[in-house]
């Protein structure tokens, strides 16, 4: 018997009037894992678009695939680093007895150990994440008779991305949580949420542990190693002084520095992006406008100038490559649900998140960081923007009608 | 006491909760829950305030000229509010720091006015005491429950004792630090009329909008 056949004959159960009636959702999901789903996309988000959702998300996914890839490596590579200077003897746990196991022990200059050892890192937060997220996301699906949505694969994904490798998995487990509930569900589902479920999630985590989610020794996950990421660097000792820690622009474009597991390469957020672009997954009105809010702003700064705060000459080209200002351009701000849906309305959504991220960064001497603060910011800000938008449009129809006649 | 006084005073509890069913009185709920003590001194303000206000104002219902009668409202709540503030003051000087502006800020809490304005301008005393108190009361649990969750996984501890030893003491817990932000109250607020929409069907507000799908169109 086929797989299509069998899915066939256990259908009935599941449609109304059905024994399992309430359990369509499942059903639902794991039939459209194997199977093309039949039925098109009829309400919003994507109602202009012959693409389905499914196929939206399934690119989004695919087009964060050089961020896992680095992530893997990175977070192999800052811990075998780390470990290597602080001594292996030092060191214990079942990720080194693995490694040493398997005959790649914690070598630095090996990639395929940088690799398994990232992996070992990647693979519980991920897996956790899905398995609680999941939970919440199945949960509601049938509860509410929903169906259960791609849209999670994408969200999961970019959550786990936007962790440091050293978070328990309890607060991944609780974080994803609180994205899919707070952040999504509460609104009714995919396509209803006004902000961005990941970020909602890491949010909650940001201010709920601030210990664990900032600070020095949080991200490369060996005990006793501190290190800043290059955004604290930057901002307390200027960004000239990142070369006296050995990090140069290339270094911070290709990623091999400390941060969250998948947002330090530019170069990988960079490729994503083109897929993204290529797929019209993504809208470049958004992309372009965060470009120019934040290098106009960013600017504008450098000409201010400060004699106390160090941010302030920060060229666009730095705030570029370091913290998660490229991982959230390419998939947080291009978003389509919790962006604007204006054209017009799109440039002015990004360059607010391009201005808020560098305004936060320079200005506010609480976070160094202000990707994840301005997008929430933004994706506030998307319905009012086209709100204005459309108003806008409107009276300018009505004039030219009175022209006319 | 008779089936409606009884009415009055349990309603407010779950049924016409001023916080949950009417979301009047955000504010302060925000505000002071962040510690159990901080939230039950205020409890007992709000609960006397309100009583009592509702109390004097029913007396007065027939003297007072409507044009004015939100001034003369105000005046005797303001008035209360001073009293209890003051008592605060005396006996629970340290909560009082903590609660600062709050107890003052009681006079513009719209429970108190909305009772005064909706029941006790046109009952009898002793029904707009139990009316006031009962919306107090209301108000507090409320307020209890949010404090309950907020101390308790915020710093780990009810009425400041330890309930789950936190990490900078030795012990396993780490304490959320969203929940000690009043925006946590926000969130656990909105849970909570959620649960009590869900358990009780008739508090649920029709939808204003329902998004179409092609087949209606």
């Amino acid at each position: 018997m086929s797989l299509r056949n069998y899915f066939n004959s256990l259908e009935p159960h599941f449609e109304k009037g059905g024994k399992y009636e309430k359990y369509y959702p499942i059903f639902e999901m794991v039939e459209t894992i194997f199977f093309t789903s039949n039925t098109v996309t009829k309400v919003a988000p994507h109602a202009r678009s012959f693409v389905d959702m499914k196929r939206v998300m399934t690119y989004v996914v695919i087009s964060t695939i050089p961020c896992i890839l680095w992530a893997l490596y990175n977070t192999g590579l800052q811990t075998n680093s780390a470990l290597a200077t602080l001594g292996v003897e030092a060191q214990s746990g079942w990720r080194i007895s693995l490694l040493n196991l398997s005959g790649l022990g914690i070598n630095p200059d090996s990639l395929i150990s940088n690799v398994f050892h990232g992996l070992l890192y990647f693979l519980p937060i991920y897996l956790t994440t899905l398995i609680a997220g999941g939970i919440c996301e199945v949960t509601f699906a049938t509860i509410r008779g929903h169906e259960v949505n791609e849209g999670f694969l994408v969200s999961s994904m970019l959550f786990a991305l936007t962790l440091p490798a050293s978070t328990p998995l309890w607060q991944v487990a609780l974080g994803i949580a609180f994205g899919v509930v707070v952040g999504k569900e509460v609104f009714g589902g995919t396509g209803k949420n006004f902000l961005n479920p990941a970020l909602t999630g890491r949010a909650f985590l940001y201010f709920a542990y601030p210990a664990y989610m900032s600070g020095d020794s949080i991200w490369t996950p060996v005990d006793g190693y501190s290190g800043a990421t290059s955004l604290g660097i930057a901002a307390a000792e200027g960004y000239e002084s990142l070369s006296n820690y050995g990090i140069t622009w290339v270094d911070a474009f290709l990623g091999t520095i400390q941060g969250s597991l998948g947002e330090t390469s530019t170069l990988a957020c960079a490729l994503g992006l083109v897929f993204l672009l290529l797929t019209k997954i993504a809208n470049y009105r958004m992309v372009v406008g965060c470009l120019l809010g934040m290098i106009i702003f960013s600017s504008f700064l450098n000409w201010v100038g400060s004699d106390t705060n160090p941010m302030f000459s920060m060229p666009w080209y730095w705030h570029l490559v370091i913290g998660s200002y490229a991982f959230g351009l390419v998939f947080m701000v291009t978003e389509p649900v919790s962006g604007s849906h204006t054209n017009l309305g799109r440039y002015i959504y990004g360059a607010l998140i391009g201005f808020m991220v560098v305004m936060i960064r320079v200005l506010n001497p609480a976070f160094p960081e202000g990707m994840m603060l301005a997008i929430l910011f933004g994706n506030i800000f998307a319905p009012l923007i086209d709100h204005f938008v459309v108003m806008a449009n409107i009276k300018r129809r009505t004039k030219l009608n009175v022209q006319t006649q | 006491m008779s089936q409606t006084r009884k009415q009055l005073l349990t309603d407010p509890l779950v049924d016409n909760n001023p916080i949950t069913l009417q979301v009047l009185g955000i504010c302060s709920a925000l505000a002071v829950t962040s510690s159990l003590n901080v939230a039950f001194v205020m409890s007992l303000a709000v609960i006397a305030v309100c009583g009592f206000s509702s109390l004097f104002i029913s007396i007065l219902r027939h003297y007072i000229p409507n044009s004015i009668r939100i001034i003369v409202q105000m005046v005797i709540i303001a008035s209360l509010v001073i009293l209890v503030d003051q008592i605060i003051k005396a006996y629970a000087y340290e909560i009082s720091k903590t609660l600062s502006v709050f107890v003052g800020l009681i006079i513009t809490n719209c429970i108190v006015m909305g009772r005064a304005e909706a029941f006790a301008m046109k009952n009898k005393p002793f029904e707009s005491f139990v009316d006031g108190v009962g919306n107090g009361l209301g108000y507090s649990l409320l307020l209890m429950s949010v404090g309950v969750i907020r101390e308790l996984f915020g710093s780990g501890t009810l009425f400041g004792i330890t309930i789950f030893n936190s990490i900078s003491n030795g012990g396993w817990y780490v304490p959320n630090g969203l929940l000690l932000l009043p925006p946590s109250a926000f969130f656990i607020i909105g849970f909570i009329i959620w649960g009590v929409r869900t358990w009780k069907k008739s508090q649920v507000e029709a939808r204003e909008y329902k998004i179409q799908t092609l087949e209606e169109h």
